[in-house]
This record gives structure tokens, sequence and C-alpha cells, in this order.
């Protein structure tokens, strides 16, 4: 199916009555999420997953997609509002936008926010529409070796690269990996890292991982560091953008949207790096630099938030084409795909056509029904932020237990949620990134087989990583990304340096 | 010269940590049975390769440590407030009610108790008001998960009459 006529039968398919109820409802949800301060879109993507046992794939994926892409708007309007980013990809929106709001320029700040999302978002799905079937004819070529070595990058990437410190992110891929370890080995049938209780020859539930790290976890630091008071709202006061306004966010929209994108397909993925090279970039061009810092420059806001989810949205390139996640929310949707008996990947564009073109086309409805979600709705999103704290927490807690109680009735579980909960905790105190635990727990076993396959075709022979001139490269890279961080910081400075001199 | 950089115990004490989640891995790939059927890399490959990863994180980790460590300079921990017990007490007390009551009266009750000690811990001064909406939203959460979802919750004594 080409291009045309796959989004033809997506949007044949996404704009019936019964999938643009399930966009609404996940555009919904998922601006609630993003609004909410401590939950996100993979905790509440995790707690949805049963949903896949009574709806149709298609349904599930619409709702899923809209949570995703909901959770990116809702996050701007917490970071303006309230000056706390729910993720890392909206810190940087936070650190002008926050300066806006204080400044009486919340509205415009959210404007432009909500718009610039809409932009890059469709900018973002027009990139998957387009990339997406050509890595797939590429990818099809691909054998185990080569996904092997893919896995090994995307690993290297998403802990080492990204967040503080390669050490600290590599250990948290690895309790990931042992974490995924856990159950019946399904080549040999022997059970493995089950301390020889039954409950484990199934494995560690990921639903239960990914609710410990993302809420219980959360709740339990919050709690440790509780300060007694309230914090302050601030007002929203005009919702819209004067001509000048205009003027200056359409550059940054787009710079963003182009910069995020590529930082998205790339397993390199994550919103840090994009967000904040677009934040230099504009303070760089921008021709109110006074502005930045002080009273809140709207460049500032435009072309992060653009980045943020055009990056967003090239996540879902590798893991629609090539069945990667290179983030926590990506891993929990391929578990998603797992529990449907659907193996994301190449084949996927051919076997699963209607449904990935569906998926598609819905992101382009979500994205028109979230600009509309947001602009007019803002005022019922402030009221969500002023749930009390102690109400939200203890909530968040509600559903984070029955969403793991649902999985098998098992105290033992809520035991596990728990301790894992507590080792979350300790996790932030001690800055171990969160996101590898999930990818490596997902992601380890797909790697371990395609090892195996790999070995089983070369006949055990070592070499095939290193001989194929695909894979050789692929590990190549990792090898960089390993020991690269200190090239891309001169890389950056450099950068930094070249538009400097150019605006001066 | 330089002054010789204090060990950071505290992160040492991860490292430590670090090392015996390796041990535990190594323990346990040593002891899954031999393959009954011939495989060019065994259920133990992979598994030892994960232990033996930790062990060698577990070392680095171990080593930034005893050189001063890493977590005392960041931002979050240096502009930390000082730990409140407290609050974290109450929350422990909340999930520790939640797993001895939700066997025996079943998810509706032990979930309310745990919502009002939660929010107890978050400074909440009302329990009534939090007894309240906990029953709500746990209420809510059961239909939600039971009956739109069909996940099973188990029936407690709240649940039956429903």
């Amino acid at each position: 199916m080409d291009v045309w006529t796959g989004l033809a039968t997506g949007f044949g398919h996404a704009l019936t009555l019964g999938n643009l109820g399930w966009a609404l409802l996940g555009c919904f949800l998922g601006t609630a999420v993003g609004v909410l301060p401590g939950i996100g879109p993979a905790l509440t993507i995790a707690l949805l997953l049963p949903i896949t046992f009574q709806v149709p794939a298609t349904g599930a994926f619409i709702l899923f997609c809209g949570v995703f892409y909901g959770a990116m708007y809702g996050g701007s309007t917490t970071s303006i509002l309230l000056n706390t980013p729910g993720e890392s990809g909206s810190i940087i929106t936070a650190l002008e936008g926050a300066r806006m709001a204080r400044n009486g320029r919340a509205g415009p700040a959210l404007a432009t926010a909500a718009i610039g999302s809409f932009v890059a978002g469709t900018i973002g799905t027009l990139g998957i529409s387009f990339l997406g079937p050509l890595i797939v004819e590429y990818a099809l070529r691909l054998g185990p070796a080569e996904y092997f070595c893919l896995m090994v990058l995307c690993f290297v990437t998403v802990s080492a690269v990204l967040g503080g410190s390669p050490l600290r992110g590599l250990t948290s891929l690895f309790f990931g990996l042992l974490l995924g370890l856990v159950g019946i080995d399904l080549q040999t049938g022997q059970p493995r890292l089950t301390f020889g209780i039954p409950e484990l020859l199934d494995g560690v539930n990921v639903v239960l991982v990914a609710v410990a790290l993302f809420a219980v976890g959360e709740t339990l630091y919050l709690a440790w560091n509780h300060v007694e008071g309230r914090q302050e709202i601030r007002p929203v006061g005009h919702l819209w953008l004067s001509r000048a306004d205009w003027k200056r966010s359409v550059g940054p929209w787009l710079r963003g949207a182009l910069l995020g994108f590529p930082f998205g397909v790339m397993p390199a993925g994550g919103t840090e790096m994009p967000t904040m090279l677009s934040y230099y970039a504009e303070r760089k061009l921008s021709k109110h630099p006074e502005e930045f810092g002080t009273v809140g420059a709207i460049e500032g806001v435009a072309g992060p938030e653009a980045a943020n989810n055009a990056a967003a949205a090239g996540i879902l390139v590798p893991m629609l084409t090539l069945g990667l996640p290179t983030s926590a929310t990506a891993a929990i949707m391929l578990s998603a795909f797992q529990s449907y008996g659907i193996q994301p990947g190449p084949m996927l564009f051919t076997s699963q056509a209607e449904l990935v073109w569906t998926l598609i086309a819905s992101l382009y409805v979500a994205n028109v029904l979230l600009v509309v979600l947001n602009l007019p709705l803002v005022g019922l999103w402030v009221r969500i932020l002023r749930i009390p704290t102690p109400l939200l927490y203890a909530g968040i807690l509600v559903f984070a237990t029955i969403g793991t109680y649902g999985i098998s009735n098992s105290v033992i579980d809520l035991v596990l949620l728990y301790g894992i909960g507590l080792v979350a905790m300790l996790m932030r105190r001690f800055d171990f990134p969160t996101a590898p635990v999930v990818i490596g727990m997902i992601l380890g076993p797909m790697a371990e087989q395609a090892l195996r396959q790999a070995l089983t075709i070369s006949q055990g022979d070592w070499s095939v990583f290193l001989t194929r001139p695909l894979s050789a490269t692929l590990l190549l890279l990792a090898l960089l990304a390993l020991t690269g961080p200190r090239l891309w910081g001169m890389l950056r400075f450099l950068i930094g340096h070249l538009i400097g001199r150019r605006t001066a | 010269m330089r002054p010789e950089p204090r060990a950071a115990w505290p992160d040492f004490a991860v490292g430590l940590g670090i090392l015996a989640l390796g041990g535990l891995a190594l323990w346990q790939a040593a002891a899954i049975p031999p393959s009954p059927v011939y495989a060019q890399l065994g259920p133990k490959a992979v598994p030892y390769l994960v232990a033996a990863g930790l062990l060698l994180l577990g070392c680095g980790l171990t080593a930034s440590a005893l050189r001063g460590g890493w977590s005392a300079a960041l931002p979050e921990v240096r502009e930390a407030p000082p730990p409140n017990r407290r609050a974290f007490a109450w929350l422990l007390a909340g999930l520790a009610v939640n797993l001895l009551l939700i066997d025996r009266l079943g998810f509706v009750v032990a979930a309310t108790g745990q919502f009002v000690l939660v929010a107890r811990a978050f400074g909440s001064r009302r329990p009534l008001r939090d007894l309240a909406i906990g029953l709500a939203v746990t209420l809510a959460a059961y239909l939600g998960f039971d009956r739109v979802l069909g996940v099973s919750i188990g029936a407690g004594i709240l649940e039956g009459w429903l």
C-alpha cells in the first residue's frame, strides 16, 4: 500500500464514530494526566493495558496514541502555570513559560505552546507517514544479526547518552534486563532467576514494574520531601496571541519541529536534547534576547514546545517500523502490541496495514482534537490543577493498586509493587533514570532472541556481528555513543559558538 | 596538592547494593538447570552476561563513591528540604493497611483505608472528608476496572452488594 492509499484507508477508518470516540477519550485522558503533576503517559497506558482484552486493536491503539499526544499538550500547561515540569521534555518550557506567567502573560504562553504543539505534531505525523514506509522497505532486509546490533545501539543510546551519567544509566538498563530474564526461557523451557518461587515462572509483569516506577516511587519520594503548604497557580488571563506574538512564534515552531523530529526518529531518542538545542537556538536568533531569563520570551516557549512534540511523534517511527521503543511510553505500547499477538516491526506495514494507517490517520485527528481541547477548554485543565495534593496522591495510589491487583488478584504482586516502588524512590534520590529499566525489561528478551537466532544461523560463529557491514556499523555507532558524550559536549560548544558569531 | 576527596557513604551503599544485585544474578544464573535441548547459545549465557554487567557497574559506582560520589552535587539533593519522616511513615502505614486488608475485606475497603492514610501523609487534616472522597474514588476505580475493563478485582464485603 503506498502512502496515499494508506492514508485514505486510514482516514476512512479513523473518522468512523467509534474510532473518533476512542481518539477523543484518549486525548481527554492524556491531557488530564499531562496536566497532573506526578503521572504521565507511560503510567496511564500501563494502567489501561487491560483494555486490550476487551477492545479490538485499532480502538485500543487510537486510545493509546491519543493519551501519548495529549500528555505532551497537557505537560506544557503545568510547566507554565505551576513551574513544575511534569516530564523531562517540558523542563525548558517551564524556564521561559513560567516567567511569562509571572509577568501576566500566561495566556500567550499557553496559546503558543498549544498551537506550536499542533504545528509540530502535524509536521511530525507527516514525517511518520512518509518516512515510515521508506524505513520499512529498508528494514525488511535486516537479519537477526543486524537486529541484535540495532537493539544494542538502542540500549546504549537510551541509557548512556540521555541522562546524567552513562554509569547510572547502564545500571538502570541492566536492572531492567535482569527483571526481563525472570521466568521460563522460551527457547529451552528452563526456569530462570525464579528463586524457586512458582509465581515468578510467568515472569515479572511489565505493568507492575511501570506502575511501581512511575507512580509508587514518585509518591514515596514526594512524601519524603513533602513540605506543608500550597503551590501558587498563576491566572491564565487573556488566551490569545497578538499579531506580534504570532510573528515571533511561527519561526520557532517550524525550527523546533524540524529539530525535534530527527532526534525522535534516531534511536538516540529522547526529548531533552532537541528542546535544549531549540532553546539555545531561539535565544541566539531572537530579536528580543533581553526578554530571555527576565520577563520570559515567547520564542523560548514556542521553539522547545514544538521540538518536544515533534520528537515525541518521531519516537513512533522506530516503534512502528522496527519494533524498537526508545521511550518508556513506547515500550509500554510495544507490550500492548504483544498482548494482541502482533509483533511491531517491518512486517507490520504489510501484515497489519489497515491498523497502521488507521493509527497514523488518528494521529492527525488527535492533533486537531487536542488544539480544540486545549485552547477553549484550558479553564477546565486549570481547575484540575486545583485538586489538593493529598487527594491527588492518595488517588494516584488507588489506581496504582487496582491496576496491579487486577493482574492476578495476588497480594504477592502488591508486595512486589511496593518493594520496587521503594527501589524507584532510591533511584530518584540517587539520580538513576527509570526509563531504561522499562526499555531493558521489554527489549531485553527480544534482543536475546535475536542474538540466539543470529548465532544459530551462523552455527555459533560470533564474527557475524563484525563481518556483516551493517551490523558492524551499528556496533561501532553504539561504541561511539558510549564514549562520545565528551565529543557531544565539544560539538555543542562549537554549535553555540557558530550561532553566536552569526548573530553578533 | 589537591585535598584527598572524601568518600560519600550513601553513594557507597548504592554501589555495594548493585554489587549485591550482581552477585544475586550470578548465583541464580548458575542455578539454571542445563538445557535438555541443544542450542547454540544456552539459557545460561545471557543471565551470566547480565550478572557480569551488574558486577562491573557496581564496581564502577563503588569506585565513584570512594572518590567523592555523585549525589551530593545534584541540585535536587542539595536543595532538598529536610526528610519528612512523619509523612513517609503515614504513607508506609497506608501501604501496609492495604496489604493487610485487601485479602480479607476486599479492594474497596482496603484502598479507602489507604486513601485516608496517604491523604494524611500529604498534610490533610480532614479524615472524614477524605473517607468520603476515598470511598467514591475507590468505588469508581472498582466499577471502571471490574465492570468496564472486565478485570476481576475479587469480591470483598462491599463489592458483594454491587
